[in-house]
């Protein structure tokens, strides 16, 4: 069992260590360092010899020295193996090693004669794996669009691997993507574009949803059930089969190339999702509190203003939230709909730029960086809401 | 007494639910039901627009005759497939003129020149020509001319709303020797898509369930590829995987891993050798799968984690005693306590990916082997212009969607009767 336990654990933590030193050097490499390998097998067996020597060490020293020590050794050959290359990148390795070593400091010679402790071992440093494995790969498409935004297409022909930002340049010339996108591709006008379109689409479908949420949670009328479940159907309907139909009524109509037909397609999409998520709040507030105010004499109208809407403010938030990022992140009718560049929104923009074949890839990704920085920052500012929406309305995505 | 409050419900009701139940069936059901009626009708992108009848017109003088003006206009009918009947013409005139040797088809009346030119086949075209003199002689103000447009109207018929319909799109649709492959890739698409959205979300939902540092911003991290914007996302990804000039193949190339660039979007089949046999992988459509499974794994996650909060630590704390190991507990108390998140999870994400329509158009535009039955609606109705064929084609998915459904909601009500 011991004996197992402890192949299995430097197996798996060798692994790890060579996981977390490629992607390190995935990153220098693309800082425009040469590095022309990923050296699997010398990492592999370092990572074996340090996770023998840190067990064994265990006992006798304590865990900062051990940390330290195994740490700068690793370093130094590893300078030797790859030398000339910038002092950060070492210094990077050493953090890792730290970060590895430290790791492997909480085991010692008492934890493998536990039951399972190959299990726990190998769920232990999948879970690490995983942190950084699932980090890494989501962040990286951000992390590119973001540095090609800063490159230029020369820089970027020369060597497509060396996203280094050159901060020394002026602020102009460091930003000029960006100035580009604003200035010649006219993308302040889009961005205006995308607001009215998101913003209105969030008030319309408040100001329609929120009464009929309202109904559907506590009157009793004619066809309520059948009103409640064609809400959940027609919202799991697809854009591409409306698509059709309401681009052939929408151009004998000449209600294409608006802003304000795109308005109405997102508001009527939204309605079902916003309706369904607000009666679901709505049913949960006591209905005491409804009754009082009947008492006092107010019309459904005063029950909805004074009672309702202060009471269900978080959740009214949520369907706002979401309905925005329905509306922002739109695609299919946008590009159905908008064919004049004066009333393009910005997914529409970017994909346009796209057509355009030779538009610099730096301009297109600033275009990408505009659109997705303002979703993002509602993401990360509102998270809680946003969340909330996310999992009540996530019966379309 | 309690009759006419019930009324009064009822009413209040209506009033609150009206508006929001007419902008949804304008704009939601009422296309889902004309895409029966197109789907069964010949019709063209093209023939969309109405005809109608158009006129230019032009004002020259006329030499040497100060007190003469002559007009040309050019008559039209738009349509080059159609004809429109009953074209009915007028336009008006200054004070104090008068038409020399009307067209017999018109009249002058109070200042008016009405025509009524009859039908107008497709194609038509004709020049029709009327000289104007002032009553007394004075010299012609050419302004005063250009001042108004002719009106016309005419008769033609909406393709859209004739009654001949027809079967030969949903033959063609049948018959077409790639709808087996259409419905496959769909499949295929669709299926792995899911399966792989929701092992990966078990994964990273059973790593944030546990303590550490950074916890909250990892959760915050994951849900970035679910709430950014799909162009964005599909076109840096472009970039990334692009043969040439992609991070991707470059960092390959670098390493030494591969020896020749890979095209991932443009390359339909790869063959991969296993003990000797070989398979033929369906290379972009794994690439847009994991395009895919990317972008939506982080719903998978939410809900899992979600879930998983909820799971009683007593469960964990007993089967400590018990003595079971890591491996056990995740068999044995984790997955039976998401299950029923899973298969709602997997009905869901099935019915979504069946209808994904965005990220493979922006990623290969369904080119190599990446056509599934929605991007065939589109390239149907819009590349090819058919657009009786693209409401055939979304007809199959509005069946096979009420299908799923049906599935759907009978997997829901079977989970609300148990709990």
């Amino acid at each position: 069992m011991r004996v197992k336990s402890i192949i299995t654990f430097s197996i798996i933590s060798s692994f790890f260590l060579f996981s977390l030193i490629s992607i390190w050097k995935i990153l220098s490499t693309l800082q425009g360092i040469e590095l022309k390998t990923l050296n699997f097998n010398f990492y592999f067996l370092s990572g074996i010899i340090i996770s023998f020597v840190s067990i064994f060490l265990s006992e006798k020293l304590n865990k900062l020295s051990i940390v330290i020590i195994l740490s700068s050794v690793f370093v130094l050959i590893d300078y030797f193996i790859n030398s000339s290359l910038p002092i950060w990148h070492y210094i990077g390795t050493f953090l890792i090693l730290l970060f590895f070593v430290n790791k492997l400091s909480k085991y010692n010679k008492k934890n493998f004669s536990y039951n399972f402790s190959t299990q726990i071992i190998f769920f232990d440093f999948l879970t690490l794996f995983g942190i950084i494995f699932f980090s890494f790969v989501i962040l990286f498409p951000f992390y590119l669009m973001l540095v090609t935004s800063f490159k230029t297409q020369a820089l970027l022909l020369i060597n497509p691997l060396d996203f280094s930002i050159d901060f020394t340049q002026n602020i102009k010339s460091l930003f000029k993507s960006y100035i580009i996108v604003f200035t010649e591709y006219n993308f302040g006008k889009y961005m205006l574009n995308s607001s009215i379109v998101s913003i209105g689409t969030v008030i319309i479908t408040l100001l329609l949803g929120i009464p009929a949420a309202y109904a559907v949670a506590r009157l009793n009328f004619f066809g309520k059930h059948f009103l409640s479940t064609s809400i959940l159907i027609i919202y799991m309907f697809p854009a591409i089969v409306l698509v059709i139909p309401l681009y052939t009524v929408f151009s004998q109509l000449g209600l294409r190339n608006s802003v304000f037909g795109l308005l109405i397609i997102y508001t009527a999409t939204t309605l079902p999702v916003a309706i369904y998520m607000l009666q679901g709040y709505f049913k949960s507030i006591p209905k005491e509190l409804e009754e009082a105010g009947i008492m006092d004499g107010q019309n459904w109208f005063g029950i909805i203003v004074k009672i309702i809407l202060p009471l269900s403010l978080p959740a009214i938030a949520s369907v706002a939230l979401y309905v925005f990022m329905i509306a922002w992140n739109e695609f299919l009718f946008s590009l159905m709909f908008l064919d004049s560049p004066s009333s393009f929104t910005l997914s529409r923009a970017i994909q346009f730029l796209n057509v355009g074949a030779e538009t610099p890839r730096q301009y297109l990704m600033a275009g990408s960086v505009v659109v997705t920085l303002p979703i993002l920052f509602i993401f990360v500012y509102f998270e809680k809401y946003l969340v909330s929406g996310l999992t009540s309305g996530s019966v379309k995505g | 007494m309690s009759n006419t409050l019930s009324k009064i419900e009822k009413r209040t009701a209506y009033a609150l639910t009206l508006p929001a139940v007419l902008i949804v069936f304008a704009i939601v059901l009422f296309p889902i039901f004309s895409n029966v009626w197109i789907s069964f009708k010949e019709v063209q992108l093209k023939d969309i627009r109405i005809p109608e009848p158009r006129a230019k017109k032009i004002v020259k003088s006329v030499k040497n005759e100060d007190s003469k003006i002559k007009i040309i206009y050019k008559l039209r009918n738009s349509s080059l497939i159609q004809d429109i009947r009953d074209v009915k013409f007028q336009d008006k005139f200054p004070n104090n003129v008068q038409p020399v040797d009307l067209d017999e088809r018109c009249k002058f009346i109070s200042n008016k020149v009405q025509c009524d030119f009859g039908d107008w086949s497709k194609k038509y075209r004709e020049q029709l020509v009327i000289f104007f003199e002032t009553k007394n002689g004075e010299k012609i103000e050419k302004k005063l001319f250009k001042l108004n447009k002719p009106k016309l109207k005419g008769k033609a018929d909406n393709i859209l709303l004739t009654t001949d319909f027809t079967l030969s799109n949903f033959k063609k649709v049948f018959t077409n020797y790639e709808f087996k492959d259409l419905l496959l890739t769909t499949f295929y698409y669709t299926f792995f898509g899911t399966v792989g959205a929701i092992v990966f979300g078990i994964l990273s939902a059973q790593m944030v369930n546990q303590n550490f540092r950074g916890r909250s911003f990892i959760r915050s991290t994951l849900l970035f590829p679910y709430v950014a914007p799909v162009v964005a996302l599909a076109f840096t990804w472009e970039l990334l995987l692009d043969p040439n000039s992609g991070t991707l193949n470059n960092l390959l190339l670098n390493y030494n891993i591969i020896d020749k660039p890979i095209n991932l979007l443009g390359q339909k089949y790869v063959s991969i050798f296993v003990f000797g046999f070989e398979f033929k992988l369906r290379l972009a459509l794994t690439t847009v799968i994991i395009f895919e499974i990317w972008r939506y794994f982080p719903l998978a996650f939410l809900f899992i984690l979600a879930r998983l909060q909820a799971v009683p630590k007593e469960l964990y704390e007993a089967a400590d005693i018990d003595g079971a190991g890591p491996y056990t507990k995740f068999m044995n108390i984790t997955l039976p306590q998401i299950t029923a998140v899973i298969s709602i999870l997997f009905m869901i994400r099935f019915i979504w990916n069946f209808n994904k329509f965005e990220d493979i158009f922006l990623l290969t535009g369904g080119a190599s082997g990446t056509r599934t039955l929605p991007i065939n609606v589109y390239e149907q109705g819009f590349s090819i212009g058919d657009i009786g064929m693209g409401s055939a084609v979304s007809m199959v998915i509005v069946l096979l969607l009420l299908f799923f459904m049906l599935i759907y909601f009978k997997l829901i009500g079977k989970r609300a009767n148990e709990s």
